[in-house]
C-alpha cells in the first residue's frame, strides 16, 4: 500500500482513454448499468423521498456515531458476537490474522469487501502463509490475474470475456479460446465449490450494521457470502464504522436504494441478516474499522462522504470514469467518491483526482444518499491550492487571469491582441503540441470585433 | 426596470453574435437592457481551478458592477450558477448588494420563461435541431429535468424552442451527458475531454440533426473545435441566436 | 494497538468533535407505494429477477408441478422442511456437519412472507436445520402462504419486528452474476433456479 509512485490521472488514464475501442466498450458497459438504474429509480414514485430520508438518517448517524457504535457493540455482544475495534488498516489485519491463528486456520474464503481491499488484507494474510480465496466471481477473476478490482461493485468490468477465458484456461483448465460467459461462470462455480467446502473460516464485508439490534446485513447476488460463512464455524465480518444504521427499520430505506442504484435490480438476490453466531459452537467476529473515517468526520466540508453505501452509481454515471477505467485512479475506491475520499488519506499522492472531473454534477444527482460529490471535488481543489499542492503551471495562469479580469481596459486590449494574433498567425503556430486545447480541437475563429466593441458602436 | 446584460468573457471576445442576439431578443421583448461596460468575468475559471483567492476580487468586482440593476441576464448557465451557487464563499451573508445580485441574476432561458413568462415567439427555424443540455444549467440551475433525478421539472430550453415555428427535434440518446468541456478540465485532461466531446457529437448527430443548440456557448466552443478539426458539416448555435431568428450559418459568418 | 486501546482512541476522536445534526426522521407511510394486487406485482417482480411463481390451490400441486420439471424428476438428493408439499429423502436435521449437504440437488424451504415491490421472500433461518440449505443445493423451491405478503420493504421490516439471535434472509430470485462483461448468468454459487409456490 502506498508504494506506487505518484502518477497523475491524465498520465495514468492515457493508455485506456486513447485505446478508443476499449474505452468505448467500457463506457457502453457502464452506461448500460446506469440505464438499468434509471429504470428502477423511475419505477419507485417515492425515489426522491427515499434519497432524502437516507441522507437524513446518515447525517444523524455520523453526527452521533460514538453513541451508536457503543449501542451496536452492546447489542451485538448480547447476540453472542465478538466485537473488535481497529483504528487503522494494520490493526484490522492483525486482528483478523489473530483470529485465524487462534483457530490454526490456513485457508479462508472471502466475499467482496472493499474494506479488506482498502486494508490490503489479502497480501497481509498471504505473506503470513494463509491461502485467501476471493469468492465473488469478479474478484476471483482479478485475483487470478493478480490485478485489483477496477470498480467496487463490478470488480472485473474492465476485463473482456476473452481475457477471462484465457485466465480460466490457465488456472481452471477451461477450453482454450472459450469465452462464453455461461460456460466460464459454470467453470468458476465448480472451481469455487471446492474452495467453499475447504474454507476453514469465512470473511465477509458488511453492508449495514444495525445499532438497535446488534445485527449485520450482507448483500450479494451470487450467494457467495452466505455459502462462505454457513459452512465453516467461524465468520469474520469486517465493517467500516460508517456502515452503521441506528434502527432495524432503517434497513427498509437502504435496501430499497442500494441494489437499484448499484445494478438496477430491485434488491440483491440475497440480503442476509446475521444476529449473532450460527449456534453455540460457532463464532461471529465483527471487526469495526476506523482507518481515517473519524478524521474525515471532523471535516465539515467532507463529512458527508461518510454517507456512502458503496453502490457504485457515481462510477457508472461518471463520464470520466467510464472512459478512463477504474485503475486510472490508483485507489481502492475509484470514481467520484474515490476522488473525494482518497485525497483525505493522502492529498499529495491523490492531488490530481479532484481535477479528473468536468464538474458535470451527474454523480451528485445519482447518489442515493445525496452526497454533494461534485461540490466536494470542487472543495478539494480549493483545499489543494490552499495546501500549495498544485504546480505553478496551474496556479500562475489563474493569477494572471485574475489580474486581467480586474482591469477591464487591459482585458479588452488583451482580447483584441489575442484575436488579432489568432487571425494572423499561421495555423501551425497556434495549433501545436504546446497548446493542449488544439491537440484535438480547433481554436474558435476570432471575430474582428468583440461584443463590447460592437456595443460601443451600435448602442453607445 | 433596468436590466443589465452579463456577457461571459469568452462570448464577448469570441462569440459576439451570441451577445448581440441576446441583446436583440431582450429588446424585442420590450426589456430595457444595457451592457455595463466595465464587466469582464464572473471568476469561474479561477474558482473551478481551486484558486479561490484569485477568484475573490473578480467576484467582488462583478457584484459591484451589477448591484444597481433590477435584474442581470446572462446567456450562460455556467456563469449564472457561479454567481448564484458559488459566490457565497466570497461575501458575508448580510451583504445586501451581494444578496440582491445573487437573487436577481438570471440565466437567459429562465429569465424568458419564468420572469417574462414568454409563451409564444414569432420566429421560424426550419431545421433539425439537437439540444445540448449544459451540465451547470441542468444540474445547478435546474433549467430542465435531469435524467438522474426523478423530480418532474419543466424543460425551459425545450419549451422556448417549441415556440419556434418549423423547428424539428432530433434528440441524442443520452439526453444530458456532459460534453467534456469542464473549463480547465479541457486542457488538464485533454484526451478525456476530447473523447467525451467526440462521443457527445456522435450522439447528437446519430439522429440526423443539422445543428446542435445549447444555452451554454462554452460547451459549444469545445464541440465546435472538435467538429471543425474533423471537418464535419454540423453547425452549433446558441439558443439566443435561434430564438431571435438567425439563419443557420450565422455563427460561422460572424467569426 | 490492542483492540481496547483502539476502541478508546476511536471513541475519543468521535466524542471530541461534537457534530450537530437533525433528529432521526420517521418515514411517512402515506408517501410509500402500495399495490392493489400485491400478488400480481410479486409474481411480476419475481419473474424480473429470474424466479418463477406458481399459485396453487392445494399443497399437493407443489409435487405435481415439480414432477413435471425434469431437473426435479432426476434429482436424487432432496431435503424438505415442508413435508406436506414434498417429502425429502435427506433428513438434514440428522446431519451434524453442513459440509455433508454439499451434494443436495433440491431443497424445499419455507418462506414467512413475500415482498411485492421486489419479488423477495423472507426466510427465517430457524426454519432450517442448517442455513447452508438455502445456498448449497442446485435448485431451491420456497413454499409460502399467499396471504403472507407486504407491499414494500418498510412493511417488511415492520413485520419482522425485533430480531432474535439467528439468521434471516430476503431471497429474490436465483443466485446470479454479471461479472463477465455484464452478461447475466443464473446460478453463480447458489441455486440455479428458484421456484416459489404460493399456497392457500
Amino acid at each position: 500500500m502506498g508504494a506506487l509512485p505518484i502518477i497523475d490521472h491524465p498520465d495514468a488514464s492515457r493508455e485506456f482513454v486513447t485505446n478508443k475501442a476499449r474505452s468505448h466498450w467500457h463506457d457502453e458497459a457502464l452506461w448500460f448499468v446506469r440505464s438499468k438504474r434509471d429504470k428502477q429509480a423511475h419505477s419507485v414514485p417515492e425515489w426522491e423521498y427515499l434519497r432524502e430520508q437516507a441522507s437524513e438518517v446518515k447525517t444523524h448517524t455520523i453526527a452521533n456515531l460514538d453513541r451508536y457504535l457503543v449501542e451496536f457493540e452492546k447489542n451485538a455482544t448480547a447476540m453472542g458476537a465478538t466485537v473488535h475495534w481497529a483504528s487503522d488498516a494494520a490493526d484490522h489485519n492483525r486482528i483478523v490474522h489473530q483470529i485465524l491463528k487462534d483457530h490454526g486456520t490456513l485457508r479462508i474464503v472471502k466475499s467482496k469487501s472493499m474494506l479488506t481491499e482498502e486494508c490490503g488484507l489479502n497480501h497481509y494474510l498471504e505473506d503470513n502463509g494463509i491461502e485467501v480465496v476471493d469468492t465473488d466471481l469478479g474478484e476471483r477473476i482479478v485475483q487470478l490475474r493478480h490485478e485489483t478490482p477496477s470498480h467496487i461493485v463490478l470488480p472485473a468490468i474492465h476485463i473482456k470475456k476473452e481475457e477471462v477465458g484465457e485466465t480460466f484456461h490457465t488456472h481452471l483448465g477451461t477450453d482454450k479460446g472459450a469465452s462464453d460467459p455461461q460456460y466460464l461462470t459454470e467453470a468458476a462455480r465448480g472451481h469455487l465449490r471446492g474452495k467453499f467446502l475447504s474454507g476453514e473460516i469465512g470473511i465477509t464485508g458488511v453492508n449495514f450494521g444495525i445499532a438497535d439490534t446488534g445485527g449485520i446485513v450482507v448483500c450479494t447476488n451470487e450467494g457467495n457470502a452466505d455459502l462462505g460463512v454457513s459452512l465453516p464455524r467461524v465468520h469474520i465480518a469486517c465493517m467500516g464504522i460508517e456502515k452503521l444504521l441506528p434502527r432495524h427499520q432503517d434497513l427498509a430505506i437502504f435496501t430499497r436504494l442500494l441494489a437499484r442504484s448499484a445494478t438496477g435490480q430491485p434488491i440483491t438476490s440475497y440480503t442476509s441478516h446475521f444476529h449473532g453466531p450460527r449456534d453455540a459452537n460457532s463464532e461471529l467476529h465483527i471487526v469495526l474499522v476506523d482507518n481515517g473515517r473519524s478524521k474525515l468526520r471532523e471535516s465539515e466540508t467532507f463529512r458527508h462522504a461518510l454517507h456512502c453505501i458503496r453502490c457504485g452509481a457515481c462510477m457508472n454515471t461518471c463520464p470520466v470514469y467510464r472512459r478512463s477505467g477504474g485503475h486510472s485512479y490508483r485507489t481502492t475506491v475509484p470514481g467520484p467518491i474515490g476522488s473525494v475520499l482518497s485525497p483525505a488519506r493522502d492529498s499529495k499522492a491523490h492531488k490530481s483526482l479532484p481535477y479528473a472531473c468536468s464538474l458535470c454534477g451527474s454523480c451528485t444527482d445519482v447518489c442515493p444518499v445525496k452526497i454533494p460529490l461534485h461540490h466536494q471535488l470542487l472543495a478539494w481543489r480549493k483545499e489543494l491550492v490552499g495546501q500549495d499542492r498544485m504546480p505553478k503551471s496551474k496556479t500562475v495562469p489563474m493569477k494572471a487571469a485574475s489580474y486581467l479580469f480586474q482591469h477591464p481596459k487591459l482585458f479588452a486590449l488583451a482580447g483584441k491582441a489575442g484575436r488579432t494574433a489568432l487571425r494572423w498567425l499561421p495555423h501551425f503556430a497556434t495549433h501545436n503540441r504546446l497548446n493542449k486545447w488544439t491537440i484535438a480541437r480547433e481554436l474558435p475563429l476570432p471575430p474582428k470585433e468583440s461584443f463590447r466593441d460592437w456595443y460601443r458602436k451600435n448602442r453607445g | 426596470m433596468s436590466v443589465a446584460l452579463f456577457v461571459p468573457c469568452y462570448v464577448d471576445q469570441f462569440y459576439p453574435d451570441v451577445a448581440i442576439a441576446t441583446l436583440e431578443l431582450l429588446e424585442r421583448l420590450g426589456v430595457d437592457v444595457v451592457f455595463p461596460q466595465g464587466q469582464t468575468c464572473c471568476g469561474q475559471p479561477m474558482a473551478n481551478t481551486g484558486c479561490t483567492e484569485d477568484a475573490r476580487p473578480v467576484a467582488k468586482r462583478n457584484v459591484a458592477m451589477f448591484a444597481d440593476y433590477d435584474a442581470v441576464v446572462c446567456p450562460s448557465g455556467s456563469c449564472t450558477s457561479m454567481v448564484r451557487n458559488h459566490y457565497d464563499q466570497f461575501f458575508d451573508s448580510g451583504d445586501t448588494a451581494f444578496q440582491h445580485v445573487k437573487s436577481r441574476t438570471f440565466e437567459l432561458c429562465e429569465y424568458l420563461y419564468d420572469v417574462l413568462e414568454v409563451r409564444k415567439l414569432d420566429v421560424r427555424f426550419p431545421h433539425r435541431v439537437s439540444l445540448h443540455q449544459s451540465c451547470h444549467g441542468l444540474r445547478e440551475l435546474r433549467l430542465g429535468p435531469s435524467s438522474e433525478v426523478m423530480t418532474p421539472r419543466v424543460d425551459k430550453m425545450r419549451s422556448l424552442l417549441d415556440m419556434v415555428a418549423d423547428l424539428e427535434w432530433s434528440l441524442p440518446t443520452r439526453v444530458d451527458e456532459c460534453c467534456g468541456f469542464g473549463g480547465t478540465f479541457a486542457v488538464d485532461e485533454a484526451e478525456l475531454s476530447a473523447s467525451m466531446g467526440r462521443d457527445r457529437i456522435a450522439d447528437h448527430l446519430s439522429t440526423g440533426s443539422e445543428v446542435i443548440v445549447s444555452a451554454d456557448m462554452s460547451c459549444l466552443m469545445h464541440m465546435q473545435g472538435l467538429i471543425r478539426r474533423e471537418k464535419n458539416p454540423t453547425q452549433v448555435m446558441h439558443i439566443a441566436q435561434v430564438l431571435v431568428g438567425r439563419p443557420i450559418k450565422e455563427l460561422a459568418k460572424t467569426e | 494497538m490492542a483492540t481496547t486501546e483502539s476502541r478508546q482512541a476511536i471513541l475519543d476522536r468521535l466524542t471530541s468533535r461534537v457534530v450537530d445534526a437533525n433528529p432521526l426522521p420517521t418515514i411517512d407511510p402515506s408517501r410509500l407505494t402500495t399495490f392493489e394486487d400485491p400478488i400480481a406485482k410479486f409474481a411480476e417482480m419475481l419473474a424480473f429477477v429470474g424466479g418463477e411463481a406458481h399459485q396453487v390451490d392445494r399443497i399437493e400441486e407443489v409435487r405435481e408441478i415439480l414432477s413435471k420439471n425434469p431437473v426435479f424428476a432426476d434429482a436424487t438428493r432432496i431435503a424438505s422442511v415442508v413435508p406436506a408439499a414434498i417429502q425429502g429423502n435427506v433428513d438434514a436435521s440428522q446431519v451434524d456437519d453442513p459440509h455433508a449437504l454439499s451434494s443436495l440437488d433440491w431443497v424445499i424451504a419455507r418462506g414467512e412472507f413475500m415482498v411485492a415491490e421486489n419479488g423477495a421472500i423472507w426466510v427465517d433461518g430457524s426454519t432450517l436445520p442448517h442455513r447452508v440449505m438455502l445456498f448449497i443445493p442446485q435448485y431451491l423451491a420456497i413454499v409460502v402462504s399467499r396471504n403472507e405478503i407486504v407491499s414494500n420493504m418498510h412493511e417488511a421490516y415492520q413485520r419482522i419486528g425485533t430480531p432474535k439471535p439467528g439468521f434471516g434472509v430476503f431471497v429474490s430470485g436465483p443466485s446470479k452474476t454479471a461479472d463477465i462483461e455484464q452478461s447475466l448468468v443464473l446460478g453463480a454459487h447458489g441455486c440455479r433456479k428458484l421456484q416459489v409456490f404460493l399456497v392457500p
